[in-house]
């Protein structure tokens, strides 16, 4: 593989003989990925991840994911902000749990724990609370729930290596001001919860005490005025550094019927790749002529907006690997189930020991495979560079 | 390059125009300055010049601006993006990205350059501003100075033909507010930029201005060039004051002109220097009529300190006892060490100034000497509230609710981090950077009473030391509505109503005139004089000249130098205001020593 780096290359940059210049890429030391490689991959994973149920395949790839993350992620809040996705994928697989346990379908399967069922009143016939706990519901709920977790963990990791920020310069000029405006949203959150410590710090120096509602309203004012001013005062810069200085005010029909057309197109097609019983043409054609008709329209309406970028991540050959990646691992899932659809959605009925087949070592390895595309972490490539 | 045309501003609410009448003509390549008071309408008339009034902040506008010959009745700002850049007073409330080289790229961006040219560009910016160390950090992270710069270069990129600054330098230290206006200059010199500046720190820019825009202070205003606005003009530099206390015509605007001229002053004031000692007393504010009040501070008035200190030019009260002992402070934030193993002893009557850099641990010391703000080592002790305060406290019209409460402070010396808040205020008070956080009631009555009822003070107490710091504040009127002398006087009394020992001000002089700096510096003095030791921190060398008994200089968390004002500041080249730097090697500080001096020399010849 050309990109990996040789594993002696440390984090900090330092500079070691077994990591030659020409390796390095022009732009400076600490060039990161392309946002949208990382967003490519983790598609890739999500992709793949809804083509099983089976858990130990699950779980592989979610221990790939977590692991690329752990490696390449850096000192950014929304990288410390992944062990939130992970918390937020176990409590998903508990409420799914909860809720079989609560109102599913009892059949099949060995009864594990044999609750009493209440009866629902007449308006509520076919419900059933509680009931005996069979096995195979059990282990359902638990495999449909740890893949809505793993998706969940895709997209955690996508945010986590890939700064949001950084990913929406990425946006098409058309869609620029939304842009903007998503990271204002997010720049204001730190900027309030600092502004609440500076009032709540000075009126301790008034001998306010912390308790007390009389404390809240005395924090809230300055605090909410400041805001007004702060956002009064960021709107007249924005304004007077030309932003917004393209739009002339009226829409074009044909752009906001291409966005509506794209945006059906892709919510059907999405559904179509993620649900694998759907008929053939719902899921990858139809995502293709959303994209190629939302590419139209931006390409109409980015005509509007003069504007240009300031040193776009570059796109090389670590971003394309750690795209294909994602693509393979897809791809590798979704032809094993056309073949061979048993090792990849064990059977319930009857029971069966979920296996590994040897199609889903490889997906795992592949997955894991960008935690060493440039290696940060020697540690870390040791246990990923095996392929 | 900018034109005013009968310009009027009128905006809605408002009894009177905030502009009226306004007739100026800038040419291309000129550094205009525009002075006057709080309140005059300087912002309104830089809002005027890159159209954000009245597009932006509504209003009536009568008259016509044009700018680079673009009307900006209709040209919104967004139009005018590629002619006028903007700089506001606070450099953060403007920024749109979230790291400086982004930050530095943002408004190229929207004008649509090609990225060859931005690269370029941004570069050059990095160079000229030195935001080399800068470009990759989150712009949050910067301390007030760095953003400052920031904030220019992001505008200077797009390399604006006019350049519209209100207050540029106000957060920045000498040094740093040199570096800024040396890049000012040198756009203006090398690349005939024209550019707007509002400035109340006139001593900083003046001697780069070549016309001066002075408002009157009735929304009317008038130009020329700057000695001869400034002969007139109800605000003028130090430099200014001491030429027409001289009688020089035309009037020096730079150390360079003065200095030139002051060979006969300097003479002049040679022989009568030795006399300055004794004219002293009478220099200072009131000192005479108020050291019986003050003399009791304790028995330690007598002590060897007094001697000492006794021919610094402010020392206006006997100094007292020690009101503040630290000893090894040290502050770290994170992986920053702010404040190393700080020593400093502060007695009842001083006013200690400090100074230094930004970023130089001067706002980290004063919260921890508050004892609300982290502190990783060393100690802080405040002196028990003695008799002094009581004697400050009866001056002031101001009864402590009941007498009793002092129970319930430590006896002897405490730790002010160990004091709960409504304890502490009333051992040590402090205003900090923005003094609006503070106020969250909605008329100045309310805030009043709210002070009296935290701080255990008499009905009226607040109001009627708001009375003697500001004068008259309407009573009704919103804090938000208020100048930022009145607004920064209403909680210095606030915090003043419980009559702490130690009063603590975090650069007191942003955004004050040159008016409400010296009503500042008299309160201070009569606050000292009453026995309250004060401890602020300045950039404003001219305050800390005419205010400070002390000066100590803080560099990286270390005390590099703690003296007297004159020691200090005379021999600084940063630091060294005005008048000392036109006098040196006489150790004159202010136009005020210069009279008195003078005075003093013209009563010797009399009675000789």
């Amino acid at each position: 593989m050309v990109a990996v780096a040789p594993a002696v290359g440390s984090r900090s940059g330092e500079p070691t003989p077994g990591r030659d210049s020409t390796r390095r890429r022009p732009t400076g030391r600490d060039r990161s990925v392309h946002p949208l490689a990382w967003w490519a991959w983790a598609l890739g994973l999500a992709v793949a991840v809804t083509r099983t149920t089976n858990p130990l395949v699950i779980g592989m790839l979610l221990a790939a994911t977590v692991l690329v993350v752990v490696v390449r992620r850096d000192d950014s809040p929304w990288a410390r902000a992944f062990g939130a996705y992970l918390v937020l994928g176990v409590a998903i697989i508990a409420v799914r749990v909860a809720f079989y346990i609560l109102v599913g379908i009892k059949a099949g399967g060995p009864v594990l724990l044999d609750l009493p069922s209440i009866a629902m009143p007449g308006w509520a016939t076919g419900v059933e609370l509680l009931g005996p706990v069979h096995l195979t519901g059990l282990l359902a709920a638990v495999y449909g729930g740890l893949r809505l977790a793993a998706l969940i963990v895709c997209f955690g990791a996508a945010n986590a290596l890939a700064n949001p920020k950084r990913a929406l310069r990425c946006l098409p000029a058309s869609l620029h001001h939304i842009g903007t405006a998503i990271v204002i949203a997010v720049t204001v959150t730190p900027q309030l919860v600092s502004s609440v410590v500076r009032v709540r710090r000075a009126q301790r120096l008034r001998g306010q005490d912390d308790r007390g509602l009389r404390s809240v309203l005395a924090c809230a004012l300055p605090v909410l005025a400041d805001a007004l001013d702060r956002s009064l005062a960021l709107a007249a810069s924005m304004d007077s550094r030309g932003y917004a200085r393209s739009q002339s005010g009226r829409s074009d029909a044909r752009i906001t019927a291409a966005l509506l057309v794209s945006l059906v197109a892709a919510a059907l097609g999405t559904y179509g790749l993620l649900d694998g019983t759907s008929p053939d043409w719902l899921g990858l054609p139809l995502l293709a002529a959303g994209a190629v008709i939302a590419v139209g329209g931006s390409v109409l309406a980015g005509r509007r907006v003069r504007r240009t970028r300031y040193r776009p991540d570059p796109w090389g050959l670590p971003e394309s690997l750690i795209a294909a990646c994602g693509l393979a691992v897809a791809l590798l899932l979704a032809g094993a189930l056309g073949m061979s659809p048993d090792g990849l959605d064990p059977s319930l009925s009857p029971l069966t020991w979920p296996s590994v087949p040897p199609v889903a070592l490889v997906a795992t390895l592949l997955a894991a495979a960008p935690a060493v595309l440039r290696a940060t972490d020697p540690g870390a490539v040791r246990s990923g560079g095996s392929r | 390059m900018i034109a005013f045309e009968q310009v009027g501003v009128t905006y809605p609410g408002q009894s009177g125009p905030a502009l009226r009448d306004i007739d100026v003509r800038v040419e291309e390549g000129e550094l205009c300055l525009v002075i006057g008071p709080t309140g005059a309408g300087k912002s309104t008339l830089l809002q005027a010049a890159c159209a954000l009034v009245p597009h932006f902040t509504g209003g009536l506008l009568s008259g016509r601006v044009l700018v680079a010959g673009r009307d900006t009745r209709d040209h919104r700002p967004r139009d005018l993006a590629d002619v006028v850049g903007v700089v506001g007073q606070d450099p953060l409330a403007g920024f749109v990205t979230d790291s400086a080289e982004e930050e530095l790229a943002y408004g190229m961006e929207q004008l649509g350059l090609s990225p060859g040219v931005m690269r370029k560009r941004v570069e050059e910016v990095v160079d000229l501003l030195g935001l080399g160390d800068l470009r990759g950090r989150p712009l949050a992270d910067l301390s007030g100075g760095e953003q400052q710069r920031v904030a220019l270069g992001a505008v200077m990129t797009s390399q604006p033909r006019v350049l519209v600054l209100d207050e540029p330098t106000s957060a920045l230290d000498p040094a740093a507010a040199d570096e800024v206006l040396a890049a000012i200059t040198r756009l203006v010199h090398d690349l005939g930029v024209t550019v707007l500046l509002a400035e109340h720190r006139l001593e900083r820019v003046v001697q780069y201005a070549d016309r001066v825009i002075s408002l009157r202070g009735d929304g009317t205003a008038f130009d020329g060039p700057p000695a001869e606005v400034l002969a007139s003009s109800l605000v003028v530099p130090p430099i200014v004051e001491l030429g027409r206390l001289a009688g020089w015509d035309p009037l020096p605007l730079s150390v360079r002109d003065a200095r030139r001229r002051a060979a006969p002053l300097r003479a002049r004031l040679a022989g009568s220097i030795a006399l300055v000692p004794t004219a002293k007393p009478g220099t200072g504010p009131r000192s005479a009529e108020r050291a019986p009040v003050s003399a009791p501070v304790g028995p330690a008035s007598s002590s060897p300190a007094v001697g000492a200190t006794a021919s610094e030019p402010p020392a206006t009260a006997p100094l007292g006892a020690p009101a503040l002992t630290v000893r090894g402070l040290h502050v770290r934030h994170g992986r920053v060490h702010a404040v190393r193993g700080v020593d400093l002893d502060v007695r009842a009557g001083e006013i200690v100034a400090v100074m230094g850099r930004n970023g130089a641990g001067k706002s980290s010391l004063l919260w921890a000497l508050q004892g609300s703000g982290p502190r990783s080592g060393g100690s802080v002790r405040l002196a028990a509230r003695g008799d002094g305060v009581r004697l400050a406290a009866r001056g002031d019209g101001v009864r402590l609710a009941a007498r009793g409460d002092g129970a319930h402070l430590p006896a002897g010396d405490v730790d002010p981090a160990t004091l709960r808040p409504s304890q502490a205020r009333r051992c040590v008070a402090l205003v900090p950077q923005t003094p609006s956080d503070l106020l969250y009631l909605d008329s100045v009555h309310a805030e009043c009473e709210a002070g009296d009822a935290q701080g255990q003070a008499t009905t009226g107490a607040t109001r009627s030391l708001l009375a003697r710091i500001a004068g008259a504040v309407p009573a009704g009127a919103h804090p938000r509505d208020l100048s930022e002398g009145q607004r920064l006087a209403l909680v210095l009394a606030v915090q003043l109503a419980a009559g702490p020992p130690v009063l603590l001000l975090d650069e007191p002089t942003r955004g004050l005139d040159y008016a409400a700096k010296r009503r500042l510096t008299q309160v201070l003095a009569e606050r000292a004089a009453a026995g309250v030791a004060v401890v602020l921190s300045s950039h404003d060398v001219e305050f800390v000249a005419g205010c400070a008994s002390r000066v100590i200089v803080l560099a990286d968390g270390d005390v590099v130098a703690d003296g007297s004002t004159r020691d200090v500041l005379v021999a600084s080249p940063v630091f060294a205001p005005q008048v000392a730097k036109v006098l040196h090697p006489l150790e004159l500080l202010t136009v005020d020593a210069v009279r008195a001096a003078l005075a003093g020399d013209a009563m010797a010849a009399a009675t000789r």
